[in-house]
Order: structure tokens, then sequence, then C-alpha cells
């Protein structure tokens, strides 16, 4: 069964002026970790909160383990967790009283779940005195997600847990997504952190209220549709203006030290000749190879291909 | 005194209480250096911009920032830099053309001077159609481009940049690196922090701050060598992982 089915939903705001959500479907296995990846805007927080039954679609259908989104809206409240992006734990409450609070809403007490967040919780139990407000980001972030789990949800939201978030912690909390995931949860998680996706089992990549495409990251990765060549100099700003002058080029794009390139013909390219002609440019330290795509890639090439097709 | 250098800092230090934000910190920024500042969260970055940006007193040590004292000088720092965070950059509620000449005006150019340089600016920015319409009806892409235009409009001689791209489209984002390497090109030193890895490979230097403390400080390419790493993100997660704190 699908733990969460978006049927042709579209949102907009300010009377139709703003459209968020552009008729969207998509469909969440029970059990899935789930990922919406795209950038502020995209439009991942609406398809939230319209699952979370916080916000009415103006068209379309949603449910989440078989309950409308719209008719059947206490008993979804009752079933899901929902970690929004802003942070929304009473900042006044200790640690200990924010998930109290929270249990005791949804008729249920700590010590009844307490296997699923313990391992989560016992990471802020020193400072279960301290309140919320005091707390560092990665803190709140870990008791935010012990709250929106304390009733055992079957379906969780995770609406951009990591944005703002360092490297080291970003890891930290997937691997704790990962956990939870095996308790059989449904996760769905949204970012806009490219690298993440890959962690996700199938993702959907999200952009001006579309979606562009659903699939496991591997299948995105394997559907982009012509050979990737990495280019890289010693002054990357000043590769990338002679790539740009080159036009047999289609795409160039800085990824760290290589910038990632598409040519208009995708015919093996001569890496040797291509070397040495970048080399007679005055390029200093030129390599140049094949790769094969990241999301990042694909999540560009699909943005491009989306502006070229509109009027 | 090096004139090639607009930012040194000599053993700058930032206590509140017993608390070291920031501990013993020294390096230099070269002019039209872009120089990428990471840390952890809680790792003192934002201790150490506010200072260097002239809001916040040191507790000890020594820095200047465009030849001017971070203890003596604040207001002359303030003149000579600009600034551009993620959370605040414009008014959503005064149009493009508002903004830049509020912006302007506070940093002390001329009527004339700002007509003649917004509408430079608003033709550049391809923003001609949108200058009368509020800044916050524009997509966060534009938002952020104008943003960075407006930070450096009164040709700073360093632009401090505090997450300047977190949750921008990918496309947008390396639009916006290259509106940084084209002001670095004309002189303007950038300092910039970024949670996106790839981003501290665009930079010719590189800071990563662990606890208050400059853990490594120097090119990516030598990062990646001394850490024997493939990527800045792994030399990051060695250096940040063994970080006691954690805070905003």
């Amino acid at each position: 069964m699908n733990a969460v089915v978006l049927d042709h939903i579209t949102k907009t705001y300010e009377a139709g002026k703003v459209l968020a959500v552009d008729d969207v479907s998509l469909e969440v296995a029970a059990g899935e970790l789930f990922g919406l990846i795209g950038p502020d805007g995209a439009g991942k927080t609406s398809i939230f909160r319209i699952l979370t039954t916080l916000l009415l679609p103006d068209k379309g259908t949603a449910s989440v383990n078989g309950r409308d989104c719209v008719k059947d809206y206490k008993a979804i409240r009752r079933s899901v967790g929902y970690m929004p992006g802003r942070f929304s734990l009473y900042q006044d409450l200790t640690v200990a009283e924010n998930l109290h609070f929270f249990a005791t809403l949804f008729g249920t007490t700590i010590d009844a779940n307490y296997d699923l967040i313990r391992d989560i919780y016992e990471q802020i139990k020193p400072f279960s005195d301290r309140r919320a407000g005091k707390l560092s980001g990665g803190m709140k972030q870990k008791l935010a997600l012990c709250c929106a789990l304390v009733h055992k949800p079957e379906v969780l939201f995770l609406d951009e847990p990591t944005t703002g978030v360092d490297a080291v912690s970003r890891k930290e909390f997937w691997e704790m997504l990962r956990t939870l995931k095996q308790q059989g949860i449904t996760i769905v998680v949204s970012t806009p952190y490219m690298d993440e996706a890959v962690l996700c089992e199938r993702i959907a990549l999200i952009q001006g209220g579309k979606i562009m495409s659903v699939d496991t990251p591997a299948s995105v990765i394997a559907t982009f549709p012509v050979q990737l060549y990495a280019v890289k100099a010693a002054n990357i700003y000043r590769l990338l203006t002679s790539l740009r002058e080159d036009t047999a080029i289609d795409s160039c794009y800085a990824f760290g030290e290589y910038v990632h390139v598409t040519f208009r013909h995708d015919t093996d390219q001569d890496l040797p000749q291509w070397q040495q002609k970048l080399a007679a440019q005055g390029h200093e330290q030129v390599d140049v190879k094949k790769i094969s795509p990241s999301i990042e890639d694909s999540f560009i090439r699909l943005m491009n291909e989306k502006q070229n097709v509109q009027p | 005194m090096n004139d090639d250098k607009v930012i040194v800092c000599e053993e700058l230090t930032k206590q509140f209480g017993d608390f070291v934000a920031v501990n013993h910190i020294s390096f230099d920024v070269r002019k039209g250096e872009i120089f990428g500042f990471l840390g952890a969260n809680g790792a003192g970055k934002t201790t150490a911009m506010r200072i260097l940006c002239g809001l916040s007193y040191p507790s000890s040590g020594k820095a200047t920032v465009a030849g001017f004292d971070v203890y003596k000088q604040q207001e002359s720092i303030k003149k000579n830099i600009g600034y551009m965070s993620q959370k605040f950059s414009l008014y959503e509620n005064l149009t493009v053309t508002e903004n830049i000449e509020f912006f302007g005006g506070v940093y002390g150019l001329s009527r004339p001077e700002i007509r003649k340089r917004s509408d430079r600016l608003v033709s550049k920015l391809g923003l001609t159609q949108e200058a009368k319409k509020l800044v916050g009806s524009l997509p966060l892409g534009w938002k952020q481009k104008l943003a960075f235009s407006v930070a450096i409009f009164h040709d700073p001689q360093i632009v401090f940049l505090d997450e300047p791209t977190g949750g921008v489209d990918p496309i947008t984002r390396r639009q916006f690196w290259d509106m940084i390497y084209e002001a670095a090109a004309t002189g303007i030193t950038v300092f910039v922090t970024t949670h996106y890895m790839d981003e501290a490979e665009y930079c010719n230097r590189i800071t990563v701050m662990v606890d208050g403390k400059v853990e490594a400080l120097d090119t990516p390419g030598n990062l990646k060598a001394r850490y024997q790493a493939a990527s800045m993100d792994e030399v990051f997660y060695q250096l940040a992982r063994g970080a006691k704190r954690s805070a905003d």
C-alpha cells in the first residue's frame, strides 16, 4: 500500500497569483525513505502542509495511509509526525517539558514509545532541564525530531531538517533517519542539499512547483542523456570564461575544483587534443576526464530543459 | 605594514564570561582574494565576523580591516566594507530602486552618484522591468543577486558574505559565484562563509575554525593534499568531527 499519495495537487496563494504547487502527483510506498529535493520556493513546504492537513489544496486529492487529507484530517493528525522547517517547539519550556507536552497531546507517555526515541534522546538528556530556546542548533533539531516521534507516528514528515546545519551534524542526522527507517516508519524528508539525495531510496526533484523527475537516485543519474566531462585548471574562473566562449559546448557549470561540461554533439571527445587546446589558450595545470553525473548535474539539466520548453 | 593585506588578525580573542568564543586567531587576507571562512556551527565564525565588521569589540589581540583598527576605528571600517547575509539583506517592503537608494545613502554616496549607479546596476541585472516592484515579490535567486550588488554598490574594499547561497537553486548558486569572481577580479576582497563544500573549492584560501581556533588555513589544493582527502567535504569532516562545541 502507498503511505502517501498526491493526485494532481495544485496550490496557489494571493488569490491565484502565486502558483506554489503545480499539478503534482506522486506516491510514497509504506516504509520508504523518500526525498523531496529542491531549492527554496520549489513548493516543498506547501506539499508538507497539505499532507499534514494544515493547508487545503486548490485542486486535486491527497491521502496519508489511505486517509483523505481533507475529510479525515483528525485521523491523519493523530497518526503522523511533522517537523516543520522553522523551529516550532516551546522556547520557554525545558527539553523534558517539551517532550512531555507532545506526548500528552497525543494521549501517550514518553515511556510508552521510549525505544523509538532512545538513541536520539540520550544525546540531549544531559540538557533535559535546559529551556529549548537556549539549545544549540544541532540539539534543537534532535529535540524536534524526538517530539515528532514521541507518539510513534506511521509517517514522519521532515521539512528541511538539515538546512543551516554544518556538514558533520548533517551526516549524523541522516544516520538517525536510517535507523528510524529500519523500525518501519515511512519518512518523507525535504532538502535543498543535492548531495543528500543519494541517501534516500527514491527522490522527487522539484522546482517552481513542478516535479521534474521521480525515481531512485541511481535511475535519475542513469537517465542523464549525454556524456559528461570534467575539466580542471589552475584558475577556475578563467577556465569557465573560455569554456563559455566555445560554441561546441552545450553547458558548463563549476562543481568544486572541476567544471562539468557537455557538448552539443554528443560524440566521443579526443581528451588529449582538448587538453592541448586548453593549454594553448594559456590555462595551466589542465586536467580533463570523463565522469558520471551527480544528482546536481541531473537537476541542472532538467531545470534548463524545462526553461527551454517554456514559452 | 604590507599594503597588500586588507585584513590582519593577530591573536584575536573574544570572551563572553568564561566562554572563549574566539580563541587567539591569527590570519591575513590579501587584496582581491576570495577567502573562505568555514567551521562547524558554534565554532566562532559569526563572533569573529562581527568583530571584523566593526560590530563588536574583541577582548584581546589585534586586528585591522581595510587598514582601520577594530578597537578605535569601527565607523571607518563600516564605511569601507559591504555585508550581506542570507537572513537579512534587503527590505522586502521597499522596491528594487528604493532598496538601492536606501543602501547607497547609508553608505554615504551622493544623490546624483546613487542615481547614476542605480540605473547602471538595474540594467546590468536585467531588472529594468522590475525596478518599481517590491523586493518581496522577486524570486529568491534574484533577491540574492540584488543583495550582493547592493553590498558592493559603494565599491567597498572588502565584502563580507555570510552564507549567501543557502537554499538557492543550483544554477542561481553558480551565477552568484560568477558575481563573486567578477567582484574579486575588480580588486574587491571577498570574505565568505558557506555550508556548501563545493563552494569552498572556489576560494583562493580557506580557514577552518573548530572550537574557537583556526585549525587550518591554506589553499583548497594544499588542504586536500595535507589531509589526504579527495574533496573539501572530507577535509572539513576530518577537522570538524573532533569539535566539542555546537551552537548557532
